[in-house]
């Protein structure tokens, strides 16, 4: 089918991300702004308006009703998703990247960046039953992990919320007691920064993405890298299909020399390929520069793809994705 | 290098005692056992005694002498003479230190004694003059032995009556032609990229490479198949190193530190290496060493004055000497012969004990440039003589060792010559650009020689448009064809020619077809002839290929390769590589097709150096043999079909099982983290109460939906 172009941003896309139902999609960029659509025809439902500086990511409730995002104004903020309103503003000192719910919602974990004397941090705060009180009590802080230097790209939350995973710009993902503050466990995973580390839907592995021209299946439990993907371009973001053995992977040329090479060198495709087997067995094109993020909807009959370009590409899946037998391909 | 694992001193065993076999290792990077930077793990370097070295240097004090032996003995009148002459011989390649020389008179007889001690001014001069020297002929019956004073005490202290070695065990050598025995005929080639060297079969019918040996950081500059493909050549700083056989075993190294090319003999028994540096006078300087490859003897080394080497066309706007300078002819039985151009000459030395042929040089006033006919039992070569004087220009074929001239072509305003020999020798071609009368343009024209016909006729060709630029001339190998690319600007012409009529097979030159506009910079036959592919490379073409049969002249395909910049075709023309090397940023790797222009594989690798084909030695089949096999080919095809249809089929077989066990795997995989799932979820529905739905309700069903697509009356047959 025909994606929908979701043009809601001017600047280049940071994340996209669906709900837990999958019948809503939140976008967020540099210049930003978080939109908020419909997936099944592509309307505009809304948009979260207030951060002055670049939106790096995004979380959503598991009922939907709360939208968490972290952004380069030093803010993170916590937003109603049904009215739009801001309901709790984290202010720190630097930039905030990466920002992720506790399974429960109960807790929320943002990552800040290195600036001037500060180092890279993830804090884990207390989310009141109604946000809006802690306007007057200010954010319950319960500990701050610290100790490796680089920015951390990605978070997740393992193990009963008794760990947080991290992805960083120094390739390595780490596993962080968050009782302890203690770094449990680390892997070099890239030789680049790993700009996206994406969860599968029971949790049991995930795929990281990385500039370094690869993508990797990693075990949850031993960091073991399970499954490698190659491409010829630097790769941006990385999904994991809900439904079938598929990985979705996004990226291209870097766009500081897009300008200096032929278009369809770019590698602006989204690629499919078969997670067991490593192979590329589809591309999506219509990109015209490089995809910085990529979605499966959490149903696994559509994806979504943002680009540096400031366009969003929602794809449905034809029938035959469904019908065909892709292990015998 | 010198093999220090072959040979070590008694004394040098007691150093090594209780290390490993073979220790010093020869093919150790020295790199690796450096010391870091300011730590020396408490083991003395022996550069910090400074003291040390003067010692060494003074340890007999005649390390600069040398004695030089075999000289004519001469009555005192003649002393004089020899002296000045010995005196000018000697400090070719060294200065002779004040007084240095002593050639020493017998009392007696008021004859020199035939011998001389000579003293320069270093080690080294001494040294370079020794290895120049040491063979040196004086005149027929005096051939100089120069040794170094240390050395000479040495060969005297060897004990004079003969003792018998003890029998060699013979151990059997390598296979150099294992590659050849593949059952399937395919083809190898040798790949470099990042800091791997890897040798691979091109395994068309799977469409993949299939590697066969890879070793990292096997070479410090780059690696060259032998011309037969029976061995591999890698270049290292200390010199080069020749690897063959089934499992890439050492074959032989040679030292030549700082080498910068090398170049075998066609018919693999001789290597010469090349290294060329500036003097400490900052002019142009080389070395270039002959050695036999079997012994990993020096045969010979030219190490003289740069000017003599780099004239006409072998010399670069720097003064240097343009690759290769020098150049072997031969193969098979005939004589292996080794020729370089000096100022109005061309010297030949003749292998293995590369002395000069006829002891003379071939005299060619001003010759420009000079080249071989690639045909070995030929031993002709092509030279050119620029005009000078009242004497025209002309080219000459000359056959050696009878220096016979077989044909001459005088011409006229020449501002420049090409010339470019079919690949077996039967044509030469050369392409002549001439001044017009106001000598402010030139036009082209080409003077083909015959030479496989009595007399060797020559035929002139002219393009419709003689002021148009001629890019590139190519002779299809094993045909008479060849091709033309020409014109201005980025969309040349190519036109193909034959030398004789195809029906009446007499000679002329003839037209057979002229494609205008074509995005090409160069030309490529394929090695049987036949097949041309027209590449556009480089910028701004983005690696177009077009693949014609210029026998039907027809277009068989046409493709891309991305900003390929290389083409090469494997040695049996079945297979075509193009390649994009680590000159392009990006899309580095290769492309094989095969001869006809389909697509077969692409492999990407980063920093992608090299794809050399190995070549294939001469068929050992005889002429009617191989005639037979070309009129019965579908018989034999037939048979190596099946073959390779069942081994395909195997390969699938192979190939999905491999998937299966890939999924097979990667279920037991995720069914050993069952427990960890159910846990995870457990706590998920405890954390979100009420709002919890487990992913399930997400699972796939099989749906079955039937859809009209079309409903059509007619009106139905009455029976």
């Amino acid at each position: 089918m025909r994606p929908y172009v979701l043009q809601g941003h001017t600047r280049p896309l940071n994340q996209v991300l669906f709900n837990a139902e999958g019948d809503l999609l939140v976008t967020c960029g540099k210049d930003s702004n978080i939109n908020l659509w419909w997936t099944d025809n592509g309307v505009r439902a809304g948009s979260f308006d207030g951060h002055n500086g670049v939106v790096w990511t995004c979380d959503i409730t598991y009922d939907s009703k709360m939208l968490l995002s972290a952004a380069g104004d030093s803010s993170a903020r916590l937003w109603s998703m049904e009215s739009g309103e801001e309901l709790f503003r984290y202010r720190f000192n630097e930039p905030a990247r990466a920002c992720k719910f506790s399974v429960g919602e109960r807790q929320a974990a943002i990552s800040t960046d290195p600036f001037m004397n500060s180092v890279s941090a993830i804090r884990v705060f207390n989310i009141a039953e109604d946000p809006r009180d802690m306007q007057q009590t200010g954010p319950d802080e319960v500990i701050m992990l610290t100790g490796p230097r680089g920015r951390i790209t990605r978070l997740h939350w393992v193990d009963n919320n008794r760990h947080l995973l991290s992805s960083s710009e120094d390739g390595m993902v780490r596993r962080w007691d968050v009782e302890t503050g203690k770094v449990l466990q680390e892997a070099q995973l890239h030789e680049k920064q790993i700009s996206d580390m994406q969860m599968s839907v029971d949790g049991t592995h995930f795929i990281t993405a990385s500039p370094d021209r690869t993508s990797k299946l990693v075990d949850t439990q031993s960091f073991e890298v399970l499954k490698e993907y190659k491409s010829a371009a630097p790769i941006n973001s990385a999904a994991i299909s809900p439904i079938f053995d598929h990985v979705l992977i996004g990226g291209g040329q870097d766009a500081a020399s897009v300008t200096t090479t032929a278009a369809k060198a770019g590698y602006f495709e989204a690629r499919f390929f078969h997670k067991v087997f490593c192979e590329e067995f589809a591309n999506a094109r219509g990109h015209f520069s490089p995809i910085n993020s990529v979605a499966f909807s959490p149903d696994g009959t559509s994806f979504v793809t943002g680009a540096e370009e400031g366009n969003v590409r929602l794809h449905h899946f034809d029938a035959d994705y469904f019908t065909t037998n892709w292990d015998r391909v | 290098m010198g093999g220090p694992t072959a040979t070590l001193r008694p004394e040098e065993e007691k150093m090594f005692e209780g290390q490993p076999r073979g220790f010093p290792f020869g093919d150790f990077d020295l790199e690796d056992v450096m010391l870091p930077e300011g730590e020396d793990m408490g083991i003395p370097s022996d550069t910090d005694e400074d003291g040390q070295e003067e010692e060494v240097n003074a340890e007999s004090g005649f390390g600069n002498v040398l004695v030089v032996d075999n000289l004519p003995q001469v009555p005192a009148e003649k002393y004089e003479k020899l002296t000045a002459i010995l005196t000018k011989i000697l400090s070719g390649s060294g200065r002779i230190r004040e007084g240095g020389l002593f050639h020493p008179v017998d009392e007696a007889t008021k004859m020199s004694k035939g011998y001389a001690f000579v003293e320069y001014e270093n080690v080294e001069q001494a040294r370079a003059t020794q290895g120049a020297l040491n063979g040196y002929q004086l005149d027929k019956a005096h051939k100089f032995a120069a040794c170094l004073y240390d050395e000479f005490e040495r060969l005297a202290k060897v004990p004079d009556a003969y003792e018998e070695p003890g029998e060699r065990v013979f151990t059997p050598g390598e296979n150099l032609l294992d590659w050849l025995t593949d059952k399937r005929g395919r083809d190898q080639f040798v790949l470099r990229y990042g800091d791997e060297t890897e040798v691979c079969w091109n395994d068309a019918a799977k469409q993949q490479e299939e590697s066969v040996y890879k070793r990292s950081f096997w070479t410090e500059a780059f690696v060259e198949w032998s011309p037969r493909g029976g061995m591999l050549a890698t270049v290292h700083r200390q010199g080069v190193a020749v690897w063959g056989g089934k499992t890439f075993e050492r074959l032989q190294r040679v030292g030549h530190p700082n080498v910068q090319n090398l170049l075998f003999s066609p018919c693999e028994k001789y290597l010469l290496t090349f290294s060329e540096f500036p003097d400490n006078r900052g002019r142009p300087h080389f070395v270039a060493h002959v050695w036999e490859i079997r012994t990993g003897k020096r045969l010979r080394t030219f190490d003289g004055p740069h000017e003599e080497y780099a004239v006409g066309a072998m010399a670069r706007p720097d003064r240097g000497m343009r690759w290769p300078a020098f150049r072997w002819s031969g193969g098979g039985d005939a004589p292996v012969l080794l020729a370089h151009m000096k100022a109005n000459a061309i010297s030949v030395y003749q292998a293995p004990d590369m002395v000069m042929l006829d002891k003379r040089s071939i005299k060619m006033e001003n010759v420009q440039d000079w080249e071989w006919s690639p045909n070995a039992p030929d031993a002709t070569f092509a030279a050119y003589q620029a005009e000078q004087g009242n004497l025209p220009a002309r080219v000459v074929l000359t056959k050696l060792p009878s220096r016979e001239e077989l044909r001459q072509k005088n011409l006229f305003s020449v501002a420049g010559i090409t010339m470019t020999w079919h690949p077996q020798g039967d044509y030469l071609a050369v392409q002549v650009d001439k001044w017009t009368k106001t000598k402010k343009s030139t036009t082209t024209n080409f003077e083909l020689f015959s030479l496989r016909e009595k007399d060797t006729p020559i035929d002139m060709l002219e393009l419709p448009n003689k002021s148009e630029k001629i890019q590139q001339f190519a002779w299809e190998p094993r045909g008479s064809r060849f091709a033309l690319l020409h014109g201005d600007g980025s969309r040349p012409t190519v036109s193909i020619y034959n030398m004789k009529d195809n029906k009446s097979s007499a000679r002329g030159v003839t037209l057979l077809h002229t494609m205008t506009n074509k995005q090409c910079t160069s030309l490529h036959w394929s090695p049987s002839g036949r097949f041309l592919l027209l590449a556009g490379l480089g910028g701004g073409h983005n690696g177009v290929v077009e693949f014609w049969d210029c026998e039907e002249m027809t277009l068989l395909s046409a493709g891309e390769h991305f900003m390929a910049q290389e083409v090469a075709w494997d040695p049996t023309g079945r297979y075509v590589a193009t390649i994009v090397n680590a000159a392009a940023a990006m899309e580095n790797g290769f492309q094989i097709w095969s001869f006809s222009g389909q697509p077969l594989y692409k492999t990407a690798h980063d920093r992608f150096f090299q794809l050399n084909w190995r070549p294939r030695p001469p068929s050992l089949l005889s002429e009617e043999k191989q005639r037979e096999i070309t009129k019965n080919l579908r018989k034999y095809s037939k048979r190596y079909e099946e073959e390779d249809e069942a081994l395909l089929a195997q390969a699938d077989t192979e190939f999905l099982a491999e998937r299966e066990k890939q999924l097979t795997d990667w279920r037991n995989w995720l069914a050993a983290k069952k427990a960890a799932v159910e846990e995870r979820e457990a706590f998920a529905r405890e954390q979100l109460g009420g709002r919890f739905r487990a992913h399930e309700e997400f699972m796939l069903q099989e749906v079955e939906v039937s859809v009209v697509l079309d409903v059509k009356e007619e009106p139905a047959n009455k029976v």
